[in-house]
């Protein structure tokens, strides 16, 4: 069943699927087998031998009504507070369609990387590939639309723009955003637990680095060694 | 073990899927058609979550390095053994060095080889399901290629060859079907005409369908102010998404996690094994269900899977002749039963267990 608080792309509808997901998980239903929170909407897989649309949805109305819901229990607040530090390199090879965006927006391209490094971004959701984030927030002066071909291979860790959104590509796929940078923090390895770095409903930033740091990132992660720096992030 | 000796189109490793990750945008996969799996795997007395190979339009060719007991079910790609043809749906015993050869499609569009103990690959995140567009599970997150070798897993209760699937659980894969359809979250978002168009027209399946999902082409379907965009949510598999070209596109076990089209209705989880059959040019049609009738139909069939799936083989007695002791018995019995048979013998009403031999 999807639960929908909303139909736009709000902080505060956001905000509210997290709650109610958190809300959810807390109660331990046993017939809930997962919960998928997107933009504003939260999807119930639930066990149909079990419980029928009817069970569920009342189990979900006494949740509500029983006040567990927003009172934000103490791991979702947790993970609200987190904000990712992301190592970027910007442009050249790593991020070839920086000049394109500086150009569109009639700024240099230490501008776009200004304005881009400046927001913290609310990952919304995870979706598209393993570790995708979908990010709010993206400042509308370097807004840009997409490729007109899309690249039949874009590696993974690149940092792209499309329209007012921007994300980090987790894997090597096709795909059709402006690519202005790379990180080499892994954000999906299916060893690790939970396989992503980023969780959805947390907060991320991304920061410039030289080359020369990259390498020393790239380094640590084959090392085993490599941790994305994360704050607490105030209120 | 099991070499792989041609792939043909697409070959991959699957089990039921890789579930309870969505919310990281992990795919679900695993086989396209759940309950082929099932069946089969309850053939060869595997867990239904075994992992299996699914072959997709025929032309793969496999030898086996090892005896082992297996069974075809899913769409009929012309199977042979050792160029023999075999019968889906009930179980083989296979010998060391023969080789499994698919033709081309008879009906349907992919079958299962469920081998007893399963394919033995180690499980990524809980699965052994090839996640093609991450590269992860199956065999080193890939298709199957010529030369690959699949462990084959261990089985405590080897079962007999002959036994049957119950013939009321095995589908026809027509090149018409209707599947059923519970109203989606994004019905409104089509005008009365676009609803009507949905519901009223044959659409057929196009060469662009894969396992992500079943592309539609037919009557265009109107959606109110020409909207075939919404903000992204999550999706299931059989949802039916409907993006600016107004064809449907019916997602299966591949899917992404979240959409950004509209949906305007979810096929009933019963009716997704016909998608999963539904070769290019299968003339789909939609007909409307409720969400209990759809809910109801999953637990009648999961009762009919838990009852009488398998038949157990009759053999037939073609001459018994009784000249002292020992006897001699003569029977009609198919090839690939031959081995690993057990025979049971009554007979002055004390039962004994003999062995068989294959003449």
């Amino acid at each position: 069943m999807i639960v929908e608080f909303g139909n736009s792309i709000d902080p505060d509808v956001n905000q509210r699927v997290y709650e109610v997901a958190a809300a959810i998980e807390r109660a331990s239903l046993p017939v809930v087998q997962e919960v998928v929170p997107t933009y504003r909407s939260l999807l119930v897989r639930y066990d149909p031998l079990r419980a029928s649309f009817g069970d569920i949805t009342r189990s979900l109305e006494d949740l509500a009504r029983a006040g567990t819901v927003g009172t934000g229990g103490r791991g979702s607040r947790d993970q609200q507070r987190q904000l990712f530090e992301i190592p970027v390199v910007y442009g050249g090879d790593d991020g070839p369609d920086l000049a394109t965006v500086a150009q569109h927006a009639g700024v240099t391209p230490g501008e776009v990387i200004a304005i881009h490094t400046r927001p913290a971004y609310r990952v919304y959701m995870l979706g598209f590939a393993p570790g995708f984030p979908y990010l709010g927030g993206l400042d509308a002066r370097i807004a840009c639309p997409r490729l007109k071909t899309p690249r039949t291979r874009v590696p993974a860790g690149s940092v792209g723009i499309a329209e007012n959104q921007t994300g980090i590509y987790p894997l090597a796929t096709p795909g059709g955003w402006q690519i202005i940078g790379r990180t080499l923090a892994p954000l999906f390895n299916p060893s690790r637990e939970p396989p992503v770095a980023l969780m959805p409903g947390s907060f991320l930033r991304f920061v410039q680095v030289s080359s020369r740091e990259a390498e020393d990132i790239e380094r640590r992660v084959a090392d085993g060694r490599y941790e994305i720096p994360t704050r607490r992030r105030g209120f | 073990m099991i070499r792989v000796l041609s792939p043909g189109p697409l070959s991959t490793v699957q089990d039921q899927g890789r579930f309870g990750l969505s919310r990281f945008g992990i795919s679900v996969s695993g086989a396209v058609d759940a309950h082929a799996l099932t069946l089969g795997n309850m053939l060869v007395g595997n867990p239904a979550n075994a992992a299996a190979i699914e072959v997709t339009f025929g032309g793969a060719e496999f030898q086996f390095a090892t005896d082992a007991l297996i069974g075809i079910t899913g769409g009929d790609l012309a199977p042979a053994l050792n160029q023999a043809p075999v019968e889906m749906n009930q179980t083989l015993a296979v010998i060391a060095g023969d080789r499994l050869t698919f033709g081309s499609v008879r009906s349907g569009l992919r079958a299962y080889v469920c081998v007893a103990g399963g394919i033995d690959v180690p499980p990524t995140l809980g699965s052994r399901s090839t996640y093609l567009a991450a590269g992860i599970g199956g065999l080193a997150g890939r298709a199957l290629r010529a030369g690959d070798e699949l462990p084959v897993g261990f089985n405590d209760r080897p079962l007999h060859a002959g036994r049957r699937a119950s013939a009321a659980l095995v589908p026809k894969y027509g090149s018409e079907i209707t599947v059923h359809v519970i109203a989606g979250p994004q019905a409104d978002q089509f005008t009365a005409k676009g609803v009507e168009t949905f519901y009223l027209s044959a659409y057929t399946v196009t060469d662009k369908s894969d396992r992500q999902g079943v592309r539609l082409d037919g009557p265009a379907i109107e959606a109110v102010g020409g909207r075939y965009d919404i903000v992204s949510d999550a999706v299931v598999t059989g949802a039916i998404q409907v993006p600016g070209d107004a064809r449907p596109i019916v997602l299966l076990a591949d899917r992404q996690t979240t959409g950004g089209y509209p949906k305007i209705g979810v096929v009933a989880t019963v009716d997704i094994p016909l998608l999963a059959q539904a070769a290019p040019g299968t003339s789909v049609r939609f007909a409307r269900t409720t969400i209990e009738e759809a809910q109801e139909a999953t637990r009648r069939a999961i009762a009919e899977l838990a009852g009488a799936a398998v038949e157990e083989p009759v053999l037939h007695v073609t001459n018994l002749v009784i000249d002292g002791s020992p006897f001699r018995l003569e029977m009609a019995v198919p090839r690939q039963a031959t081995s690993q048979l057990r025979m049971t013998v009554v007979a002055d009403g004390r039962q004994r267990i003999v062995g068989a031999s294959s003449a």
